[in-house]
């Protein structure tokens, strides 16, 4: 039972961070354009663009 | 499979040489035509060539395209400069702007490549769902036309992005249902984690018991604050109008769950049941969410339509110049130059100085097909469009105080009144909320005075009465339905745009068409004339490719092939000339212009006798057809129409349509249908004109057809895309006929499971185990259920 004390924080602190970070892609709206995300992965070539300007 | 295309790459241009569709836009091609349906996508084909960004055509899927990135013949008439706004960067300026025909992945990727090319262009990032394009760059605000222009010879249609547009897409309460689920969720796993041991450990200690419910409670109790918001907002409303609703059931559930289980881990009982509730949270929400993405691409694709009718009006300068300025900013008193085949956007009289009459085609006003003459100093009324030469317009009324704003204040009115709808759901939760409570109560004094045992004891029974009793499938019975057969409508090209209208489309019974705009295409279109010579089609349509007057434009769709000749040029309110060759009036072709003529333009080259070319407002295609198949649903169908009595009866008698009424002003149409209503009728009312849309607002259901007005949009519950036809409608309504049975069935199953859950609960044989295999059983099968509600319709049509 005493393994608990130490499992049972650590399981639940876990599943906190996994939550923090939902509400975190949330704020950054990651859900906004689902379609667009979902083609974009595949688009395997950098963004042209002339040397002169400043990087991304 | 595509090794041998890896080894040898071909290029697009080396698409079979059978190809049938056009190398751009993927149009069918017209016999004769080799690679491109037009120059437009033959100069775009070669700007993405030149890019280097032939990928483009690889990537996009087929079925995505089909003639929609066609290159209008016209560059956007928008000015966008001002539009550009400062970055806190210096010299950066940043433009949203709304694109029309981002239908792939491959779109996405084309215009943010193409415009990143530009030097100057320091990030461009378009959205696929919300069509939304960010384009920033370091230079003078003026670029953005430049920009705007790009994406226009691509063949996208661009717009300001819109506060319509925005109000769709910003959509607060849509991530807080997410942050609200992605709450739940958690928390329902994890309080699930400790339950599940308290469940299988029979030999757990008393001490160990009450720390895991102590725990299940930290969990539980902030995730059934936070995650429970957004019913209990709702039930609150509904509470101070004295209504039941189904959030109250649901609020009521979860909190009573809630009580009960802090009861019960101050006591040390069995069990807590923080995880059906929480669970019960996450499954509700998920169906809220989704529900609200379903209608949130509805709503999106009803925004690009309107932002795209959305323009600028040419503002004369005291210099006698023109500047293109946002509506809104007109005054009253200002001057505007209205071009031919412009849309009157604002209340206004003919400018004195100019001798001129304007012809205006007053469809959308008035509901007339055929177009009317007014002459100077005639009040003229918004919405008209401009069949005639250009013409000096001095505005009467500023946007915000002119016809179409008092309009659309009268149609938010209507649609407040509409809001009282009491949707099925919740004539469920009207009768479910007394019931439950009262068997909870009922419970709740059996077990404490009949059977003495202590309030903590008997609490638990009738909680669990309150929770088995299961808003749960109840609740997620109609939104379910809903999703399934709003994406269902969505992909055959019908927008559903408010939340009851399928329940109301389903119950409705009598059909009131326009005829104008709705049975009929609602725009010019060339009559065949088997003496004509189509060379000479050709030619006039050649010539037509210079100007935007409407019939000209019509001309040119009904001969899209031919190519746009150099050198034309523009007489205003006459017609064009090129060399011996004019299109235009009869005066100017120099032929006696028979009295009643209507619409007609004629071409005459040189000495050689003048070729008429009339046009009419045709009949759409499927209306016939639509018409049936609205008898056919056990609708009766009535036209209604502003235009004239010949018109009116030939439509009516063309399609089918029973009762006809000729010269309907707009407060007639709204009088027709509220004697309708009067009459306990539900009147289906389709519309595309301003003069429809208060009688829009007062139906018991509401669709407008493509093309419509913005202010018929904003009216209707429903509004079919260009695609659809007319025929989408009786689809749409089978469709949400079948939804509203599959809804009942929904609500028939979570009673009958009652019937049996609920003694067995009242009797105290239910565990939080028991509870969650109800609860996800029936959720389940009623979801199962609803996936029917989106199959294609097949019996509508025979």
């Amino acid at each position: 039972m005493d393994a608990l004390i130490l499992l049972v924080p650590l399981a639940l602190f876990l599943g906190l961070l996994g939550l923090l970070f939902f509400l975190w892609t949330l704020r950054a709206r990651q859900y906004d354009d689902l379609d667009g995300a979902a083609s974009r992965i595949l688009f395997d070539d950098e963004t042209r663009r002339d040397p002169r300007s400043s990087a991304r | 499979m595509s090794s041998l295309g890896r080894i040898a790459p071909a290029p697009a241009e080396a698409v079979s040489p059978a190809t049938v569709a056009c190398a751009h836009c993927g149009a069918p091609l017209a016999p004769g035509q080799a690679r491109f349906c037009c120059v437009g996508c033959e100069a775009a084909h070669a700007l993405v060539s030149g890019l280097g960004l032939d990928a483009f055509y690889r990537r996009r899927e087929a079925a995505a395209s089909g003639g929609t990135l066609r290159p209008a013949a016209e560059p956007p008439a928008t000015d966008f400069a001002p539009l550009a706004r400062a970055e806190r960067e210096d010299g950066v300026h940043g433009l949203e702007l709304m694109v029309s025909g981002l239908t792939c992945g491959a779109c996405v990727w084309l215009v943010e490549q193409a415009l990143a090319a530009e030097p100057d262009v320091l990030r461009a990032r378009a959205s696929l769902s919300s069509r939304r394009l960010a384009v920033a760059w370091r230079g003078p605000n003026a670029r953005a036309n430049d920009f705007a222009a790009l994406l226009a010879r691509l063949g996208f249609r661009v717009a300001p992005w819109s506060p319509a547009c925005l109000r769709a897409t910003e959509d607060e309460e849509g991530r807080a249902l997410i942050r609200a689920l992605g709450i739940a969720a958690f928390g329902a796993m994890n309080v699930m984690l400790v339950s599940v041991a308290v469940w299988v450990g029979w030999d757990m200690g008393e001490a160990t018991r009450a720390a895991m419910h102590w725990l299940a409670a930290l969990i539980g109790l902030p995730v059934i604050a936070v995650a429970g918001l957004p019913f209990y907002r709702s039930a609150l409303d509904a509470l101070r109008a004295r209504r039941a609703n189904m959030d109250l059931a649901i609020s009521i559930g979860v909190l009573a769950t809630a009580a009960m289980s802090l009861s019960e881990a101050v006591r040390n009982g069995p069990y807590t049941w923080f995880d059906g509730a929480t669970a019960l949270l996450a499954l509700l929400l998920a169906g809220r969410v989704l529900d609200r993405a379903a209608r949130r691409k509805a709503r999106q694709a009803a925004a690009e339509l309107l932002a795209l009718q959305e323009g600028s009006v040419a503002l004369l300068q005291p210099d006698g110049t023109t500047r293109a300025v946002p509506v809104e900013r007109v005054r009253p008193g200002d001057r505007l130059l209205v071009a031919a085949g412009e849309r009157l956007r604002l209340d206004g009289v003919i400018e004195g100085t100019d001798a001129a009459e304007a012809l205006l085609d007053t469809s959308a006003t008035s509901g007339e097909s055929l177009p009317r003459r007014f002459a100077a100093g005639d009040p003229l009324p918004a919405g008209g469009v401009n069949m005639g030469a250009p013409f000096r317009l001095r505005v009467t009324a500023a946007a915000t105080d002119g016809s179409l704003a008092a309009l659309a204040r009268l149609l938010e009115r209507a649609e407040q009144a509409k809001s009282r709808f009491v949707s099925v759901a919740d004539k469920a939760a009207r009768l479910y909320v007394p019931v439950a409570l009262t068997v909870a109560l009922g419970t709740f004094l059996g077990w404490w005075a009949g059977l003495d045992a202590s309030w903590q004891e008997a609490l638990v029974p009738a909680v669990a009465a309150l929770i088995i009793t299961c808003p749960c499938a109840l609740a997620i019975a109609v939104p379910a339905v809903q999703v399934v057969a709003v994406g269902a409508l969505f992909r055959r090209g019908v927008l559903v745009a408010a939340p009851t209208a399928l329940e109301r489309l389903a119950t409705a019974d009598h059909a009131v068409l326009d005829k104008t705009g709705t049975l009929t295409e609602g725009r010019p279109v060339l009559l065949p004339d088997p003496a004509r010579d189509p060379a000479s089609l050709r030619a006039a349509a050649a010539l037509a490719r210079a100007s935007r007057h409407p019939l000209a434009r019509a001309l040119v769709r009904a001969c899209p092939e031919a190519a746009a000749a150099e050198g034309v040029q523009e007489i205003p309110g006459a017609g064009l000339r090129r060399g011996a060759e004019r299109l235009g009036s009869a005066a100017f072709c120099g032929v006696a212009a028979a009295p009643d003529e209507g619409m007609t333009l004629y071409y005459r080259a040189g000495s050689a006798p003048a070729v008429a070319f009339r046009f009419a407002d045709r009949l759409r295609e499927d209306a016939g057809e639509a018409v049936a198949a609205l008898h056919r649903l056990g609708l009766s169908t009535e036209l209604l129409s502003g235009d004239g009595t010949e018109a009116v009866e030939h439509a009516a008698r063309m399609t089918g349509t029973g009762p006809w009424t000729a010269h309907a002003s707009p407060e007639a149409k709204a009088a027709r249908i509220a004697a309708l209503r009067a009459q306990g009728r539900r009147p289906l009312m389709v519309g595309d004109g301003i003069n429809d849309a208060t009688a829009l607002a007062l139906a018991h259901v509401s669709v407008s057809p493509a093309g419509a007005t913005d202010l018929a949009q904003t009216a209707s519950d429903l509004v079919l895309r260009g695609e659809a036809g007319l025929a989408a409608l009786p689809a749409a309504i089978v469709v949400a006929r079948r939804a509203q049975r599959i809804a009942r069935q929904n609500i028939a199953f979570s009673l009958i499971y009652n019937v049996v859950a609920v003694p067995a609960a009242v009797a105290g044989l239910a565990t939080p185990l028991v509870a969650a295999a109800v609860m996800s059983s029936s959720s389940l099968i009623v979801i199962l259920n609803a996936l029917r509600a989106g199959r294609e319709p097949h019996a509508w049509t025979r």
